[in-house]
């Protein structure tokens, strides 16, 4: 047998390379090192359903010990690369080890951005992004009074969400002048605003935390910019990621703010590849994005087995999230960020609704609230780069899957 | 413990044990059954865990959500009377001898 194909990360981006080398007939070996102890699993829910004690841990596990016997796939658990040589085609362990590869895929993921002012590192502040991460959130929102969410991003708003399903007192500060600012429209922020103060989270925008206080080593207290202060006994930074990037710098490959890729997965070594969060995007335009999600992860993994194994497999389609808080179903796809005009159906009063968003008249993105039907027709309408107009979209009797039965022209 | 048979796209059939409270899907999945995509890992928002329910146990199954019948409206495969989604069957005693068939694709 050859060199082993060896992808550094098992999360959802390095599992979906693994998956797709097999699919797409590598025969020889599939090494996987993830630095943490566990089989790859879902993160969603752990701002979620684990964190409020509904999953356990075992039912997160995405593929386990008998789908890596079955596909040959070898999982090195709990194992750290601390570097990679590309011109010796090698990755060094942090037991100093070598290893030869036919090919590399770097998933490396990322990881919370931190807060960097005094007092972060207190007991009783805690982000999130593991297994370990979010059991220990949720223990402790289980002992708190008093909780503050800093960032009124995804992460903090579900972990908002599920402090105020136990019962505890919670204060969301956001730095910008709406929640969801970086991802969301303002008609969402709008709503959520509303969907969580009616479930009794105190959200403040325009809040610039600048320090923590504590006592005895643990937090006490959240203080602003403005000289406002707020009890705290646990506190949870969501403030954005960060990409594991360090890898594929110190190998001196092109990165900014995340390993820079094209479409289907290639680094600027064209040898070397890598997909999911620790990743920034390059268009054909020349600008970066970068993109955290679920299905950024497995469609860059399949692109860079695809890629692999010599073929183009090109990553377009239209992005998509979801978001679970309360009992609101928060799902997008595309993007409204250049909207000149939206177009909502259903009702937002009634927690049951899709707004899309257009520019120069072409559908640009949806986002629906427990409407998980328009976000699939939403989805395969921009992948195949249709569009309805606004008055069928604001039509309740016009059924926009016509659309795509006619096939209509973009 | 209830056993569950799958037939995987390519006609094998497997026989799992799983436990009370875990779906199709996660059982399915981490045992490495082929034909299970399940990208947002059950939480009802992409409708690649497609799969067609058999056998006289189906009875016992609760009916879909509203939630869940959108999704089923827009699987790839062809979507049948007994089409459901493997994540919103959770495991229970009285399925015991359920058949759970994959489509030939998800995605």
């Amino acid at each position: 047998m050859g060199e082993p194909i060896i992808i550094v990360g098992a999360g959802q981006a390095g599992l979906a390379a693994a998956e797709a080398l097999r699919a797409e007939g590598w025969r020889d070996e599939i090494v996987i090192y993830g630095a943490e102890k566990h089989a790859p699993y879902n993160r969603p829910p752990l701002s979620k359903g684990y964190l409020l004690g509904e999953t356990p841990a075992a039912q997160l596990t995405i593929r386990g010990a008998e789908f890596f016997a079955k596909k040959r796939i070898e999982l090195c658990a709990a194992h750290t690369v601390s570097a990679i040589e590309p011109d010796a085609h090698s990755i060094v362990l942090d037991d100093g080890s070598r290893r030869q590869c036919a090919g590399l895929v770097l998933a490396t993921g990322s990881r919370p951005r931190e807060l960097g002012i005094e007092g972060a590192r207190l007991s009783g502040v805690a982000s999130l992004r593991t297994l370990e991460d979010s059991a220990e959130i949720g223990a402790r929102i289980d002992r708190a009074d008093n909780v503050v969410v800093i960032g009124g991003g995804f992460i903090g708003l579900e972990v908002a969400a599920a402090a105020r399903k136990r019962g505890r007192s919670v204060i969301v500060l956001e730095a910008m002048d709406r929640l969801l600012a970086r991802v969301a429209s303002p008609a969402v922020s709008e709503y959520v605003a509303r969907l969580h103060a009616g479930h009794g989270v105190h959200a403040i925008t325009n809040a610039k935390v600048s320090r923590l206080v504590g006592e005895n080593g643990s937090v006490r207290a959240v203080e602003t910019a403005d000289g406002r202060s707020f009890p705290a006994d646990l506190v949870v930074v969501g403030v954005g990621a960060v990409a594991n990037d360090e890898l594929a710098r110190s190998a001196g490959l092109a990165c900014d703010r995340g390993v820079i890729v094209d479409a289907c997965s290639r680094t600027s070594d064209p040898a070397i590849f890598a997909a999911g969060d620790c990743t920034a995007r390059r268009h054909g335009d020349g600008a970066l994005s970068r993109l955290e999600s679920v299905q950024n992860a497995v469609e860059q993994g399949k692109s860079a087995a695809a890629a692999l194994m010599g073929k183009d497999r090109p990553f377009h389609a239209a992005p998509w999230f979801w978001s679970d808080q309360y009992d609101a179903k928060l799902q997008m796809a595309g993007t409204s960020a250049q909207a000149d005009k939206a177009a909502l159906r259903g009702s937002m009063a009634q927690n049951h609704f899709s707004l899309f968003y257009f520019r120069g008249g072409k559908l640009i993105g949806v986002d629906t609230v427990n409407r998980p039907g328009d976000h699939m027709l939403a989805r395969k309408l921009l992948d195949a780069s249709l569009s309805p107009t606004i008055e069928q979209v604001s039509n309740p009797d016009f059924d926009l899957k016509n659309l795509l039965a006619v096939g209509a022209p973009a | 413990m209830t056993r569950i048979t799958f037939i995987e796209p390519q006609g094998a059939e497997v026989e799992i044990d799983i436990a009370d409270g875990w779906t199709l899907m996660q059982a399915a999945t981490s045992q490495g059954v082929e034909g299970i995509e399940a990208e947002c890992g059950g939480s009802c928002a992409c409708a690649t865990c497609h799969c067609y329910i058999e056998g006289e146990p189906a009875a016992h199954l609760p009916t879909p959500t509203q939630t869940e019948l959108e999704m089923l409206d827009n699987v790839v495969a062809a979507r049948l009377p007994n089409s459901r989604l493997s994540c919103q069957i959770k495991m229970a005693p009285d399925l015991e001898g359920l058949i759970v068939r994959m489509p030939e694709a998800q995605s």
